[in-house]
């Protein structure tokens, strides 16, 4: 099939083998030259789904929505039980194993505050030993 | 596993999609009529023929887990549209870093307190304090392909722009509660976003 156009189809258009307009709502953000992310991310949500989702977005937020509807989808491939989530998962525990370390440092701190100030509460009453007396 | 008496009540999806529960309905024991919220989220996301392929391919034990993690997503890529899932991985990462940044300065105070201690024997070496999980955080990095010092990275994830404002961590429950968890979950959200059901212990 021979192209009036120089200009190539989109990995998206590729993919479910069409006609690349000018205004193709996948182009700018699935570039021919990565044909597994487009495909990637039709497994997950479906072309249709993508489309949708990118046409609600403001032009200048679409470059971000199609990264982490990347993201996403390559999560999933490699997780196909928890995806993402399962790294958010992972983020909360090791938050809350920092959080405990944090709180136990934070105990010998308090203990190492508090028996200087009571050696140095001694030394200033040893100064005024034989007033005390 | 949530129970959907389908001779009574069809469940959430063929009530959504208006067809008739069969017994053998693949979505019944996951999308109980009670939550039709559920179900509309992962069909406006996902679509159903794709969460369908998706259950399809999974062992029975393990389709459970999987619908609540694809709900969580859905429910989070319907409330940010933009970011969805991944804004809260920025998030919560950040947030490993500001801790770990005063777990360090915690750890420098007390080297300082252990060193001018004027005990003979210290009750411990100050480097057996230092714990750090700066690792770990090399390892979210490259999994979440982002690299620091490298805006380019190959997933191309950046931080969210400024203009985005952080919800607070709450906002971002742990997925669901997991009986192998030891972790009190800090938000009654937990059993909005996934519905309940045993995890992995993610």
């Amino acid at each position: 099939m021979t192209s009036k156009s120089t200009r190539s189809r989109c990995a998206a258009c590729k993919y479910l083998r069409r006609r690349c307009s000018p205004d193709c709502i996948f182009s700018p953000y699935f570039p021919s030259d990565n044909p597994q992310r487009f495909s990637c991310v039709h497994r997950l949500y479906g072309a249709s789904n993508v489309g949708k989702m990118l046409q609600k977005l403001p032009v200048h937020l679409r470059a971000e929505a199609a990264n982490s509807l990347y993201f996403e989808a390559h999560s999933r491939q490699e997780d196909p039980v928890y995806g993402c989530v399962g790294i958010i998962t992972n983020l909360h525990e090791e938050i809350h194993g920092v959080e405990i370390e944090l709180a136990r440092i934070q105990a010998h701190i308090g203990i190492h505050r508090q028996s200087n100030n009571s050696e140095d509460g001694e030394t200033s009453q040893s100064g005024h030993g034989p007033l005390q007396q | 596993m949530a129970s959907s008496n389908s001779y009574n009540s069809p469940c959430a999806a063929c009530k959504f999609l208006r067809r008739k529960c069969t017994p053998g309905c693949i979505f019944a024991p996951y999308f109980p009529p009670e939550e039709p919220q559920k179900f509309a989220n992962v069909h406006k996301i996902f679509g159903a023929s794709n969460v369908t392929k998706l259950l399809n391919e999974l062992l029975p034990h393990q389709r459970e887990d999987a619908v609540n993690s694809m709900a969580y997503e859905a429910e989070a890529r319907v409330r940010d549209p933009v970011y969805g899932c991944v804004g809260a991985i920025s998030f919560l990462q950040r947030q490993v870093e500001r801790l770990q940044k005063e777990l360090d300065a915690a750890n420098a105070d007390l080297i300082r307190f252990a060193c001018s201690d004027s005990l003979p024997t210290l009750p411990q070496r100050p480097v057996d304090l230092i714990v750090s999980t700066n690792d770990n955080i090399g390892n979210i990095n490259e999994l979440i392909g982002i690299s620091s010092g490298d805006s380019t990275a190959s997933l191309c994830y950046q931080t969210p722009c400024t203009s985005f404002s952080f919800p607070s961590a709450t906002a971002y429950p742990i997925p669901w509660d997991s009986n192998t968890f030891d972790n009190n979950t800090s938000s009654g959200d937990v059993n909005q976003v996934g519905g309940g059901g045993a995890g992995k212990g993610l």
